[in-house]
């Protein structure tokens, strides 16, 4: 208890920037998710073959050889100076973008066809077909997974420690530093990513057994 | 043939299409001419960043590297499976104490990032003795992690298999173990098989997290050698060859896991599952990151 009373804000401090390291890249891949997952399922074979290309590329490499490459490769083509956090939000929002995608995708793709082309028959826009019919279907189908790969890049924001972000897992380096006991303070942050994950664990499974459609 | 989104295009929408298909050609041209031209214009196709390819003490230190790299991967695959197993029989026993215990262990070991066990194991457990070396860490991690979801993915297996089952079985006066292992377990193996290998493709990927406790494993070297100022620092390219290998060996790993999927589709001796359930598997019941999609 004294590890984590004693360095209270140095805590709160590192937790904040996780927090903060996992809001902004979670909303860049969300959006950029969505994007790609636009490309995978658009009637253009192009924007198809991009999306797929960028999806089976980032899925495939791991999370630390991208971070690698825009902390300390990415300067080397000299384009835009990151700071290292930007490399961070960078690195994270590329790599997730990809599995947000196939969340978003898959869940599209859950929709049966016939329940588009019933609304087609209709009469109604793609707006509103959109709107009305497919979204609301694919979003209950789309949350859950979601959330579960929300899950996966906050306990990913971790490996921005060995690249000179000042998050959770840089608060062993800060504790050595102070001559700390960084055996009770890791189990203190390992607790706490627990504390983290748990609620968003136990929504994932109310939203899957709430939401579960019978078709 | 029509989709979801989008009906069978017709004369004009087939126009449409075409001219957002020149559009989308120029613009992804464009952008993946940009970053070509970056690399071409510092210099990182110029023959000296890639003299090092050159020698043969950097090419055999290549392959140690990418050894030790295989050997985490190896070690840690067998002792997840073991680990994902064990831990999985646990959490369907019958008896409260058992299952109660292993229930707490997987759901703690899956909340957990794997950056800080390995940073538990590698930084923290010196101070209480305890030394282990950076092979070690790594593979423990990979162990306590991976095993921990792959014990959900075998125990959703064997829950989605039809109830008629196990209750056949036990009609036969089988015991419960025999139940488990003669009945159950092949059967939810087989149907699990894909799953179970996407994860091993995580596993592989998160070997490069060893990296970040100097264990000397692939991207390690590729940052060691590409730091050399005698062949003018080719991080880039030797990243390059590094993504190309692990991207490589995924995509063997992920391919074999597609072909064990289709195989199984045509077989008829693969019980089909309840559906919902083996989708809940798929799309992250167990455990939020594993299955075919959900894999991070």
């Amino acid at each position: 208890m004294g590890v984590l009373t004693r360095n209270i804000d140095l805590f709160v401090h590192h937790f904040a920037n996780t927090l903060k390291l996992f809001a902004v890249s979670g909303i860049a891949s969300l959006l950029l998710g969505i994007f790609l997952a636009m490309l995978r399922v658009s009637p253009v074979p192009v924007f198809r073959g991009a999306g797929t290309l960028y999806v089976t590329v980032v899925r495939n490499t791991p999370l630390t050889l991208v971070f690698v490459f825009f902390v300390f490769a990415y300067p080397y083509l000299e384009i835009i100076k990151f700071e290292f956090f930007t490399a961070a939000v960078v690195a994270l929002s590329l790599y997730t973008s990809a599995f947000v995608c196939e969340v978003v995708r898959s869940g599209i793709n859950t929709v049966p066809v016939g329940q588009a082309e019933a609304s087609r028959a209709l009469g109604l826009t793609f707006t509103q077909m959109l709107g009305s019919i497919v979204l609301p279907q694919a979003l209950r189908s789309v949350v859950p997974p979601m959330v579960s790969t929300f899950i996966a890049l906050l306990k990913n924001t971790t490996v921005a420690a060995g690249f000179s972000v000042r998050e959770a897992g840089a608060i062993r380096d800060a504790l050595s530093e102070l001559g700390e006991d960084t055996l009770t303070g890791m189990l203190w942050v390992a607790a706490i990513f627990v504390l983290l994950v748990m609620p968003l664990t136990y929504l994932q499974r109310v939203l899957e057994k709430r939401w579960s459609v019978a078709r | 043939m029509s989709t979801v989104l989008f009906d069978v295009p017709g004369p004009r929408a087939r126009t449409r299409y075409r001219a957002y298909a020149v559009v989308g050609s120029v613009a992804i041209a464009a952008l993946v001419g940009y970053v070509v031209w970056r690399f071409f214009d510092t210099g990182q196709f110029e023959g000296r960043k890639w003299s090092w390819f050159e020698y043969k003490q950097i090419q055999l230190s290549l392959i140690d590297a990418l050894g030790r790299t295989l050997s985490a991967f190896a070690v840690g695959a067998v002792l997840a499976l073991l680990f994902g197993a064990v831990f999985a029989a646990a959490r369907l026993s019958d008896h409260k104490w058992v299952s109660a215990p292993a229930a707490v262990i997987v759901e703690l070991f899956r909340a957990i990032p794997l950056v800080i066990m390995m940073f538990f194991f590698y930084y923290g457990l010196p101070s209480t003795g305890i030394k282990l070396s950076a092979f070690t860490a790594v593979v423990l991690s990979l162990m306590l992690y991976n095993g921990s979801v792959l014990a959900e993915v075998f125990r959703a297996g064997i829950n989605s298999l039809p109830k008629g089952q196990s209750e056949a079985a036990y009609a036969l006066g089988m015991r419960k173990t025999q139940v488990m292992v003669l009945v159950l377990l092949p059967q939810a193996l087989r149907a699990m098989l894909p799953t179970i290998i996407s994860q091993l493709v995580v596993l592989l990927k998160d070997t490069a997290l060893g990296f970040l406790i100097t264990f000397e494993e692939l991207l390690y070297w590729g940052r060691q050698i590409g730091g050399q100022l005698q062949f003018g620092r080719p991080l880039i390219p030797t990243m390059i060859v590094v993504a190309a290998i692990y991207i490589g060996l995924c995509l063997l790993l992920t391919w074999f896991a597609n072909y064990l999927e289709k195989r199984n589709r045509r077989n008829k001796k693969v019980i089909k599952l309840d559906e919902d359930k083996a989708k809940m598997v798929q799309l992250g019941e167990a455990s939020g990151v594993s299955g075919t999609m959900g894999a991070v």
